[in-house]
């Protein structure tokens, strides 16, 4: 009896500690599935070709697979939500942390937490037929599918981890900090940007890094209004295509070192992507120790 | 209040910061508001009976997105099937069992990973090791497993969270009365966690309405009206990934707005639930 009993005990130890690692496991085969498969497009190219590489024409007759113009696209294009979507988030997230009665806190709340939850095809739906054809006109030029729509469409998708997580930060702040402040004659709002903001800012840096990342992986919304040509982004208003959308558009009818190829630009979409988080992870860090 | 006191350079700069944070705050608003008018007076008006109710046909020259709809549904309830067992599970392990600090950090980590992970590599990934390694092929299933690792983070965190709620006391009074560790899991652990795992369900639930990269290459897009069992096993679009389809490749936008006019609705409902949940759950521990 107590044999047995002991049995069902180790059995269900076992069971559970499998599912706590599985975790770990999926994150080790998508690592090296993302690995084994990007490799060999990598080798046959070259390294610098395929990284430095400023043409891209996977399907011309002598194909060339250079992604820098993917790169730069990515990195412009995140950039410039940055850019656009950091300042307002954070602005708003001081007035709702710190400055908003209740009821314009709470109506806010919903607010971004319903910007958070819209899919991002619907994002995309809503730049196709408002966005580009706004600024087609509004600029003069024959198509507004560019990066330009793609920055404004990825700034307003940042949008709510930027208020949310500027505000968890700021609202963590101690009330001690900000009454020393008001006692020695600054008014609120000199508190709230001299005081509370800097004392927030490991918080508040996460909240930008985390933008960073949403905006380096978004695929859908950004292949829906940024034109997807291959080209180098040399002006706002050029046809783009992403590191993420070179991925999602040829994927349906690749083959070949095709194929291969757009499995190293997810590798390298990947590396990208663990760098931001090794950053956000520091940032969070600091920002529990204080 | 104080401000005549002011020097002439403070009271510049208290103007300018607060007329910058009524901008940021107006535009906020303004664009929730645009975005939830623009796709109520573009898409309520093409939803209709006929739309809901039958599937595409060439023939009779119309769309219906019923095929869509039943596809999302599997799709949601093939991946909670899947992951909320793991994610509970993942949960328990980390807060009732791992004494090796290490195996935590890692695990912890790993979920942090998997948070980050953009949804078109989840894409790439399930299609390589779902759709061709385990050969499910293009499948309702295969994107269910895909999207069941995408949510295993969130169910294992609003899971721990509610965990780490149940008092030690409870845990203890069990011990003391000569239960075992599993015993104690089913009997006390378990019903303390329940908020955690609906909060993560309806969560989860978001975000697969909304996933549409990580479908496209492992569900595919097709719009055949299927059964469950023969559904699963077969290819099939969901709600978001339809709109994709009908907007971006057959300039549909008719039936896109009202796609998303129906995904909206269901964005709100979701926010609803998730806060209602919440409240509901809190008013009863503070009994």
């Amino acid at each position: 009896m107590k044999n047995r009993k002991r049995l069902v005990e180790n059995i269900v130890h076992g069971i559970f500690l499998i599912m706590g690692l599985i975790t770990v496991g999926f994150v080790l085969i998508i690592t090296v599935y993302l690995v084994v498969s990007g490799i060999p497009a990598i080798r046959e190219i070259g390294l610098i070709e395929f990284l430095f590489g400023k043409t891209w024409a996977s399907t011309a007759a002598e194909p060339s697979y250079g992604i820098l113009p993917f790169i730069l696209t990515s990195i412009y294009g995140t950039a410039g939500a940055i850019v656009v979507g950091v300042p307002i988030g954070f602005l708003a997230a001081v007035y709702l942390a710190k400055l908003a009665r209740p009821s314009v806190k709470k109506v806010m709340r919903g607010a971004v937490s319903l910007l958070a939850g819209i899919p991002s095809v619907v994002y995309g739906l809503v730049g196709m037929l408002v966005l580009v054809p706004g600024i087609r006109k509004v600029f003069d030029i024959p198509d507004g599918a560019s990066l330009l729509a793609a920055i404004i469409v990825l700034a307003i998708m940042i949008l709510p981890s930027i208020i949310n997580v500027s505000m968890t930060a700021l609202e963590a702040v101690p009330k001690e900090y900000e009454d020393a402040s008001l006692a020695l004659g600054a008014t609120p709002v000199e508190t709230y940007f001299r005081v509370s903001v800097p004392a927030a800012r490991s918080g508040i840096a996460a909240a930008v890094v985390l933008g960073v990342g949403r905006a380096i992986g978004e695929a859908m919304a950004v292949m829906m209004v940024s034109g997807n040509a291959p080209n180098m982004p040399s002006s706002l208003f050029q046809s783009v295509q992403f590191l993420t959308t070179a991925v999602a558009s040829e994927m349906a009818y690749s083959g070949g070192l095709q194929r291969q190829a757009l499995f190293s630009i997810a590798l390298v979409l990947f590396l990208f992507i663990m760098l931001t988080g090794a950053v956000l992870n520091f940032f969070l860090k600091r920002s529990r120790e204080g | 209040m104080l401000t005549g006191k002011l020097s002439r350079r403070r009271r510049a700069y208290i103007t300018v910061m607060r007329a910058l944070m009524w901008v940021s705050i107006a535009l906020t608003a303004a664009l929730v508001l645009f975005l939830i008018a623009y796709i109520a007076v573009k898409g309520i008006p093409n939803i209709t009976w006929e739309l809901l109710s039958t599937e595409p046909s060439y023939l009779k020259g119309r769309i219906g997105i019923l095929p869509d709809i039943l596809n999302t549904l599997y799709i949601v309830l093939a991946t909670l099937v899947i992951v909320v067992p793991l994610g509970v599970g993942a949960a328990i392990y980390l807060t009732e069992y791992a004494s090796n600090r290490r195996i935590v950090g890692a695990v912890e980590y790993a979920a942090e990973t998997l948070s980050g992970i953009p949804s078109i590599i989840y894409g790439l990934v399930g299609m390589l090791f779902f759709c061709q390694f385990m050969g499910l092929k293009t499948s309702i299933i295969a994107g269910a497993l895909t999207l069941a690792i995408m949510n295993l983070p969130t169910i294992m965190r609003t899971t721990q969270e509610s965990l780490k709620t149940v008092p030690q006391s409870y845990r203890e009074g069990a011990f003391g009365l000569g239960a075992g560790k599993w015993r104690v899991i089913r009997t006390v652990v378990l019903p303390g966690c329940v908020d955690g795992v609906i909060t993560g369900c309806i969560l989860s639930v978001g975000r697969i309405l909304g996933e549409s990269a990580a479908l496209l290459f492992t569900a595919g897009f097709a719009h055949i009206l299927n059964g469950v069992f023969e559904g699963l096993a077969s290819p099939g679009a969901t709600l978001t990934v339809a709109l994709y389809v009908y907007a971006k490749e057959q300039g549909e936008f008719e039936v896109a707005f009202a796609i998303a006019a129906i995904l909206m609705a269901l964005t709100l409902l979701i926010n609803l639930a998730a806060s209602a949940v919440g409240r509901y759950f809190d008013r009863r521990k503070s009994l």
